[in-house]
């Protein structure tokens, strides 16, 4: 007979033809043209106040600057030698290294120079193997700024920006290529930074912000270039 | 742009605004290639963005997300150096600059596979299954939309969804995405379609099934249903869609699928959705009704159900809806005349041939094949059927297909099934060729 129904349960792959408006629906509500599924509150701003961290004096008016500086500053800091770190993780392997005195003895013995790459659990003997590691197996930039070896005592003081976040050598020295400013005034510590008097609300604060989605779509449809997603921020409609 | 590069690499106190105007003009697509271009800009921003400062290294995180939205794949390889950080600082716990890092990785994924090759090694999966366990709204819908750009790579089947199955990312997405309700439906909806995209490269249901996926997104579905009569939030059809689809394929997974839902509120649910999104989102339409078939297919509980609770009706109004939900119906459709005569009986007496004989008439080849497989099984079990599709007038709209190659042999077959009209077998017997049914 020619009939060749038969029920059965049906599977589809990411590009079957029945999926194609879902996903065009998708990729509209990642460009933003849809209306927001929550309104995001406009960022309130507040009377301005500062850092509570003593002999810290910055401003601000609005609480995720303040956010920001803390956890930038204060948040992962080193009471040794109040350096800040970007992480816990990063904080510890800093304080081991160049803060515990048996450190040293031990690393003779035994692998103790751990992965920056929190997930990895390999350790190392040197500091040169480990950034070795980092550049081929987690394809790290050679220069990596939180990674640099912890400079031998050459002399009672060493001048140049005793708070650089995580680094001993200033930035120019290690930096192969041509460098374009001669000072590098990223390297200002919190030190510095607390005698900038400004205020540390963002110029752009005002700017609303962009929102472009990007998002993979079938090749069928076109439309024009990708749209990339913006950062929520303060959602215009 | 030179100008600009220049003034932020002069330093001095307006820095932060010469990285404002930067990120103005990084808005323009020109731009961003020209910008990149340059000697030393993208180690500039670096410099700036792994900075102590926190407020110009949250401008140059602006910077650098701007640069992320270029669909110009060496932009984003330009941007290769900056990954190694954008990974370093989601340890932290900036909410605002966290969701700058995940919105510019996620943008910076999709343009370039080079900066997908990097990421891996890098640890990315490992970071987003630690930022998973965050309580802020806006990191995780961050996160997630990561993740989503991520699971369509093309290499995610094999390079990607192993690493994501291998962590603790798919327990924590399926409690994201059911608890989006009361939590964050923004948040919800990003990992409702990062688990339709694991789910649908059908590579990792069996794990999604033994953490009880099955249960918990139906949960989920009843839940969004018994939303929508009240206080539907805008965009709910964004959750819904990937939900629908998740189960769908879940379902038609060959191995382990004995686990079955029973559960008619699930019909309930289906069709409340139907008639919710009808009007506004009818592609809505063909993903609910691609769940129907799947749940109707094997076990004739959710048919019974479905007649039982007089949903025939609101089935059979789907029909005119577009090709794909008219084909999708009617497959329905069979899935229950299939499972016998009294599932016959009540689609005759619903009336459905004043339905189906329109529907012959469709210029579709596909979707009038499947009308004729439906007769078929409606005429095999149910005779009374067969002559009443006659009295209508079933003959004439059965020949017109008789020269469609398609649709001529099973067109035939029916017409043999139903017999001469009834009139030439009354005054000329010797013609009568009324076959048993076959």
């Amino acid at each position: 007979p020619p009939f060749a129904f038969a029920p059965r349960r049906l599977r589809f792959g990411p590009h079957h033809p029945l999926l194609e408006d879902g996903d065009v629906h998708r990729h509209l509500y990642l460009q933003g043209v849809l209306t927001s599924l929550a309104e995001v509150a406009e960022r309130p701003k507040v009377s301005e106040f500062s850092c509570h961290i003593s002999g810290c004096c910055q401003v601000f008016d609005t609480v995720e600057d303040y956010e920001h500086h803390y956890n930038t500053l204060h948040r992962n800091v080193c009471s040794f030698c109040k350096r800040s770190f970007p992480s816990g993780h990063l904080l510890d392997i800093h304080i081991l290294e160049w803060h515990d005195s048996l450190f040293q003895i031990m690393a003779e013995k035994q692998n103790m120079y751990k992965c920056l790459v929190e997930a990895c659990a390999e350790k190392f003997k040197s500091s040169k193997d480990r950034k070795d590691h980092l550049v081929t197996v987690h394809l790290y930039p050679a220069d990596f700024r939180f990674d640099r070896p912890k400079k031998v005592k050459s002399g009672p003081k060493h001048v140049s920006s005793p708070m650089k976040q995580g680094a001993s050598m200033p930035m120019d020295v290690s930096m192969e290529t041509l460098e374009q400013f001669q000072v590098d005034p990223i390297e200002i510590g919190p030190s510095e930074n607390m005698e900038i008097p400004q205020p540390a609300a963002s110029p752009g604060s005002s700017v609303p912000e962009k929102q472009l989605y990007k998002s993979r779509i079938p090749s069928t449809i076109c439309f024009g270039q990708g749209a990339t997603r913006g950062f929520k921020g303060p959602r215009k409609k | 742009v030179l100008e600009l590069l220049r003034a932020v690499q002069r330093g001095s106190e307006d820095r932060k605004r010469s990285l404002g105007r930067l990120r103005w003009a990084l808005q323009n697509k020109e731009t961003q290639q020209k910008f990149v271009r340059l000697d030393g800009s993208i180690r500039t921003l670096i410099g700036i963005f792994t900075s102590s400062l926190a407020d110009m290294q949250m401008e140059a995180a602006r910077c650098l997300h701007e640069l992320s939205h270029s669909s110009d794949p060496a932009v984003a390889e330009a941007c290769l150096p900056v990954t190694s950080y954008l990974l370093t600082y989601l340890s932290g716990h900036s909410v605002e600059f966290m969701e700058l890092c995940l919105y510019t990785l996620g943008n910076l994924v999709v343009e370039s596979e080079a900066v997908r090759k990097q990421l891996l090694p890098q640890g990315i999966i490992p970071v987003l299954a630690s930022c998973i366990q965050s309580p802020h709204e806006a990191v995780l819908e961050g996160l997630g939309y990561v993740l989503s750009q991520l699971l369509q790579a093309k290499e995610a089947p094999t390079e990607i969804i192993p690493l994501v199955l291998d962590s603790v990312l798919p327990q924590h997405m399926l409690r994201l995405v059911c608890s989006g309700l009361k939590a964050g439906i923004g948040a919800a909806v990003e990992f409702a379609w990062c688990l339709h995209y694991i789910i649908c490269s059908h590579t990792a249901n069996a794990a999604l099934l033994s953490l009880g996926a099955l249960p918990a997104l139906t949960s989920l579905l009843l839940d969004l249903a018994s939303e929508i009569p009240q206080d539907a939030p805008e965009g709910l059809e964004l959750l819904v869609c990937p939900v629908l689809r998740c189960l769908s394929n879940l379902l038609a997974e060959e191995t382990g699928c004995e686990v079955q839902i029973q559960d008619e509120r699930l019909l309930i649910a289906l069709f409340l959705i139907l008639q919710c999104f009808l009007q506004q989102h009818p592609f809505i339409v063909q993903e609910c009704l691609w769940l129907l078939n799947n749940l109707t297919a094997d076990e004739p509980f959710f048919c019974s159900a479905l007649l039982s609770l007089d949903l025939l009706p609101a089935l059979l109004q789907l029909l005119p809806c577009s090709q794909m939900a008219s084909v999708l119906v009617l497959t329905v459709l069979c899935n229950i005349a299939e499972k016998g005569p009294a599932y016959c009986q009540q689609l005759h007496r619903q009336p459905a041939l004043p339905l189906l004989l329109p529907t012959l008439a469709l210029p579709d080849p596909e979707v009038v094949g499947q009308c004729l497989e439906l007769l078929h099984l409606l005429f095999l079990h149910w005779p009374e059927a067969a002559a009443d599709f006659v009295t209508q007038g079933g003959h004439r709209a059965l020949e017109q297909h008789q020269s469609t190659p398609v649709l001529q042999e099973r067109a035939r077959a029916l017409l043999d099934m139903v017999g001469q009209p009834l009139g030439a077998s009354a005054l000329s017997p010797c013609h009568a060729t009324l076959s048993a049914f076959s």
